[in-house]
């Protein structure tokens, strides 16, 4: 599993009750159900990972998450998880307060734009930086966010949303193996893990 | 529905089947029917497939739509032409596994192959019901099952699964009997029908009653309204397909001429195709049983008759878990209405997953082999199957 979401799923207490925002597959949603017997739930729009996903026998809604998250009632689940969306999400600022309505925690991942390797990409290139975590141009990318850790802990400050973990990962792309970045983490880290709570 | 049963591509089939038959409700003891009409003795026509566990907890229901029938899958004979109507679905390995599951699937009350209808014999005066017949409902049909499964001495539901009018019977099973119903896969079905629906159906009704040989469905033993069916076929048919798949399959293409014939035989293919589902449906179906089933499915409406107003009420009585499935083409009960259901579950805290399909086939999709839909069933109940497991 994507190291990412091991890091998620330490977060994670057993038995809880979570959903996860597109789920893809529902690689953590399966983890989660085998390792800490949680009873997870996943929102994914596309069709063909909906189907893996209810195949391998995991409850899967397909849909849009800005949608799909209206319907629960308010603490339906002890754990929302936002897993590298935040970037692609139109109105992030809705899908986490949304995410911290219907749940009495967030979990939200992201890719970090403060990379050293983006820093001096964009210093010597004077080019949209193109990494492996974001490794699109400007005009094809559906990331169409671009965020950094000090700029999610001040929108947390902003929203008035509590900070509970945070932890800053340096694995690549879809690696299994990966460090936790404990120095200078704001050159280093090129993913962002955030654990939310309403303050 | 449309007739698709077709053979298994490899071979693959649950072999010989026989229906059977269940009679209850004898006089005078009869079903007091929604409508307040009684309703006795009735006979179900029923099939099974593959066998009841010791513990008689690997049911699967399966239930047919307006013009199907108990016979889901296999064969009657040796030399049978077509396998049952779902024996892509129903087989050995299949997406709902006879090897593990112990499938059972009957033909609904008003129809015509061998369950009690406006074509069998009114005990009160010896002669056939025809208009006599009471007209019932989605729930009447659900309460005459109930006695079926009594009958075989089951208590438990594992999966309810059924498609069209038949994804109305698995909810209303599972929102009538909640203690027995474990999990509900209605798959490009409705809660209620639109006003473009039950409009489509009143034509198809209409087209039925204006044959002159319907006479007030007094035509048993008579020529019967032929016309009328072949033409409300037609319509029905029209509204299974898509825009699409239909462009598809004919375009404009001629029948016969590269030129107009400029006259009102059969030009277009089209026109040939619907012909020839009509006539083929008349040596099949009765006609005055079309009248029926339509008119129980239009006046279903879960929300009004099971939840005071709100879907989401009514949802609230089942603690089942739910796998529903709708397909982008179907017009006729369009994913918002499998989308409006889904919307309902979630608010009244049920286990629900859902997937439209992708698919330019229409409201027919479901009877269509589909490997989608296939990995969807499979292996949902597959879960189904293991969550209950654990809890017994």
């Amino acid at each position: 599993m994507r190291f990412d979401l091991q890091i998620i799923a330490s977060f994670v207490e057993e038995k809880s009750r979570m959903l996860d925002l597109g789920c893809g597959q529902g690689n953590l949603l399966e983890f989660l159900k085998l390792n800490k017997q949680v009873e997870g739930y996943g929102i994914e729009i596309d069709e063909d990972k909906v189907i893996a996903g209810i195949e391998r026998g995991l409850p899967i809604l397909r849909g849009d998450i800005n949608e799909e998250t209206q319907d629960y009632a308010d603490n339906t689940f002890d754990y929302v998880i936002l897993s590298q969306t935040l970037q692609q999400v139109y109105n992030p600022e809705n899908i986490i307060k949304e995410m911290l309505r219907i749940g009495k925690k967030g979990i939200v991942s992201f890719p970090c734009f403060n990379h050293v390797s983006i820093k001096l990409q964009l210093l010597f290139t004077s080019k949209a930086p193109v990494t492996e975590e974001l490794p699109y141009e400007w005009y094809d990318s559906p990331n169409i966010r671009v965020v950094t850790l000090k700029d999610f802990r001040i929108f947390c400050a902003k929203h008035k949303i509590k900070i509970l973990k945070e932890l800053a990962i340096s694995s690549h792309h879809k690696e299994t193996t990966g460090k936790i970045v404990r120095f200078f983490p704001n050159w280093l880290a090129r993913y962002g893990i955030f654990l939310l709570s309403r303050s | 529905m449309s007739e698709y049963g077709e053979h298994d591509r490899n071979g693959i089939s649950v072999g010989i089947v026989q229906k059977q038959f269940f009679t209850f409700a004898e006089p005078p003891e009869e079903l007091i029917l929604e409508s307040g009409a009684k309703l006795g003795p009735i006979t179900l026509a029923y099939e099974t497939y593959g066998s009841l566990n010791e513990r008689k907890d690997n049911v699967v229901m399966v239930f047919h739509a307006l013009s199907g029938n108990s016979h889901a899958a296999g064969y009657y004979s040796e030399n049978d032409e077509k396998p049952g109507w779902w024996d892509n679905m129903v087989g050995p390995g299949k997406g709902i596994d006879t090897g593990k599951y112990f499938v059972i699937c009957s033909n609904i009350i008003g129809s015509c192959y061998g369950s009690t209808g406006p074509s069998s014999i009114n005990p009160k005066n010896d002669r056939l019901y025809a208009l006599d017949f009471p007209l019932f409902t989605i729930s009447d049909i659900v309460r005459t099952q109930k006695a079926l499964i009594d009958h075989l001495g089951i208590k438990k539901l594992l999966c309810l699964v059924g498609g069209s009018i038949g994804g109305m019977q698995a909810i209303e099973w599972a929102v009538t009997y909640p203690e027995m119903v474990e999990s509900v896969i209605p798959i490009a079905s409705t809660c209620k029908r639109s006003a473009l629906s039950i409009g489509l159906s009143e034509a198809q009704r209409q087209a039925i009653m204006a044959d002159p040989n319907w006479k007030q469905g007094n035509y048993y033993g008579q020529d019967p309204p032929e016309k009328g069916l072949a033409l409300a076929r037609m319509i029905g048919h029209i509204s299974y397909l898509s825009e699409d798949s239909m462009q598809r399959k004919f375009g404009r293409r001629l029948q016969d001429n590269n030129a107009f014939k400029y006259d009102f035989s059969t030009d277009f293919e089209v026109e040939n195709y619907l012909h020839y589902q009509g006539k083929k449906f008349v040596d099949r179906f009765d006609a005055n049983s079309y009248l029926y089933i339509t008119k129980a499915s239009d006046y279903y409406d879960l929300e009004e008759q099971k939840g005071k107003g709100s879907l989401t009420k009514a949802f609230a009585r089942t603690s089942a878990k739910y796998l529903v499935i709708s397909f982008s083409s179907d017009w006729l009960y369009p994913t918002t209405q499998s989308k409006e259901m889904v919307r309902a579950m979630k608010k009244a805290g049920l286990d629900v997953s859902f997937c439209e399909i992708e698919t330019d086939f229409g409201h027919d999709s479901f009877l269509l082999a589909h490997d989608q839909l296939t990995k969807l069933i499979s292996g949902f109940i597959n879960r189904i199957k293991h969550s209950y497991a654990g809890k017994s």
